[in-house]
């Protein structure tokens, strides 16, 4: 196994401004991109792979994709190693490439460090000075964004497209709170009710407090190995069957639909590599930042249909042992735990215990062979990135 | 004590100064002048938003600042209630030009938003910059 011949280099682009007063850091990335385009004969919505680094403006690879509307982005890479990262960038674009996660790689690098006299970056202009942060900063952040409320967003417009009502967002809390009663370390152990979601302070209409996942303190690991490693370790194999990505952003504006996530994109690839269907999943681990994500990500990865994911969540049917799709057992990101504000490895760490059989007795889901984990960081009511993994017990 | 509930305050918010780019100056540059901004496209002929030297939809470098009446509909708000300085409304309207564009909504009760309701826009003071764009109901 190797990238030896497996990609190819095909576009090459030098910016030939050596000072550029009158450019933006966003703009020279996206004119490199242009150039290397053009130079390789091909166009922007060729491109379904993105990598950058710290000089890229903004969060993560997130910004500038929205920035040049890549809306075919499914691969995305934002490893930071200093001046080498476009080195690596190549390297790690190779190996999307040989194994089919993407076929057009774009990878940019661009800055102004003339016009920052200041020193390194440039994001935090004083008043009166020209800034050369995220290109959506002066436009967006200015208004109090928060999750609390870019999320409220989504459920608002969730309700008034779908008929979505509060008491079925309510259920996904209390699905997670009957979890979470019998894990020692949750945050939150108290079973609640519909009423009391329900009847809890408004923090952003429509979410209340108890729409709301826990701010903790906390972390995790995972460790990934080769085959023959793991079967050298004696501990139960989970096997990856299958992982997809995918950015989401306004891209312009036009179109914006805040009742979908990347998971539209993310899902069906991760689905498509494992060879398995929504119908196969036996536990699933959907990100929980509120209760609104759950319940998008969930239609979104086809668990239901469009629209209709306030019923599916309804009566139980996410409690383990009562209902069809056993979710966040542990008691999720609403109860247990949401280290740091990124929620990603604990959706995987309670997938594995899953798979392991060693989740607790009164959660365990029989017979859990295939398990599925998926995110969402960033908000899903401005710019986000999607993941879904697809993970199956070995015996 | 007294029974008489006072009318709901309409909701106002301080927003700090906006970071101004060099792509970006046009734009705050005529919001001093009370003009809202946006760009379109001589390319493809689409407006978009946020404002951008290279169209987000065809690449084109051919694109120009056009003045916009900033009018159009709510697409979605939140009211957020967390706040020490009273609650504040963000949401998206979608200009009649086409773009939906994040602001604050003002000059409105808490309870006195709704999706699809006709706005327009205005400007508020900031601290140290350019005003900024925020929306009211017409």
């Amino acid at each position: 196994m190797s990238i030896r011949g497996k990609a190819y280099i095909m576009g090459a682009y030098e910016h030939p401004l050596r000072d550029a007063p009158d450019k933006s850091t966003p703009q020279l990335h996206a004119e490199c991109a242009k150039g290397a385009l053009a130079d390789a004969g091909l166009t922007k919505d060729d491109i379904d792979g993105y990598f950058c680094a710290g000089d890229a403006p903004g969060f993560g690879a997130m910004s500038m994709i929205d920035y040049m509307g890549l809306r075919n982005v499914r691969h995305m890479d934002s490893t930071e190693t200093g001046g080498s990262s476009y080195l690596l960038h190549v390297g790690h674009a190779a190996q999307a490439i040989a194994e089919g996660k993407c076929k057009v790689a774009l990878i940019t690098l661009a800055g102004r460090p003339r016009q920052n006299k200041g020193g390194w970056g440039g994001g935090g202009a004083k008043p009166g000075q020209l800034s050369d942060g995220p290109p959506e900063a002066g436009y967006e952040s200015i208004y109090g964004g928060s999750t609390h409320n870019t999320y409220g967003m989504c459920a608002m417009r969730h309700m008034h497209e779908y008929g979505t009502t509060s008491e079925q967002l309510a259920w996904i809390k209390v699905a997670a709170s009957h979890h979470a009663q019998w894990n020692e370390h949750a945050f939150l152990k108290d079973v609640v009710t519909v009423e009391q979601v329900v009847n809890s302070r408004m923090i952003s209409d429509p979410l209340h407090l108890l729409d709301c996942c826990v701010v903790t303190d906390g972390g995790g690991a995972l460790i990934v190995v080769a085959p023959e490693i793991a079967k050298s370790l004696n501990r139960p194999k989970v096997k990856i069957m299958g992982a997809g990505e995918s950015p989401k952003g306004p891209m312009g504006g036009r179109d914006l639909d805040l009742t979908h996530s990347g998971a539209v994109w993310s899902g069906p690839i991760a689905f498509g590599e494992a060879g398995v269907t929504p119908a196969d999943i036996k536990y699933a681990s959907i990100y929980d930042s509120f209760t609104i994500t759950v319940l998008m990500q969930l239609e979104d990865l086809g668990f239901c249909k469009k629209g209709e994911g306030g019923k599916f969540v309804s009566d139980g049917n996410l409690i383990s042992g009562v209902g069809k799709l056993p979710f966040n057992t542990d008691g999720g990101g609403l109860c247990n735990n949401h280290p740091t504000n990124r929620g990603g490895i604990t959706k995987v760490i309670e997938a594995v215990r899953q798979l392991r059989g060693e989740a607790h007795p009164k959660v365990q889901v029989p017979n859990c062979d295939i398990a599925l984990a998926h995110g969402t960081g960033g908000s899903l009511g401005v710019r986000h990135g999607a993941a879904t993994l697809i993970m199956e017990r070995e015996a | 004590m007294s029974d008489v509930q006072e009318a709901p305050a309409v909701m106002t918010r301080k927003i700090p100064a906006p970071a101004v780019t060099i792509e970006s100056k046009p734009f705050w540059d005529a919001a001093a002048e009370g003009r809202f901004l946006i760009k379109r496209c001589n390319g493809c002929k689409q407006a978009h938003w946020y404002p951008r030297a290279i169209c987000p939809f065809c690449f084109s470098e051919d694109t120009v600042w056009e003045e916009s009446p900033g009018e159009g509909v709510i697409y979605t708000y939140s009211v957020m209630h967390r706040s020490p300085t009273g609650p504040y409304a963000i949401g998206y309207v979608t200009l009649n030009e086409g773009p939906a564009v994040m602001t604050n909504f003002v000059d409105v009760t808490p309870d006195g938003l709704s999706i699809g309701q006709k706005v327009k826009v205005r400007f508020q003071e900031t601290e140290g910059g350019p005003p900024v764009p925020v929306f009211a109901p017409v």
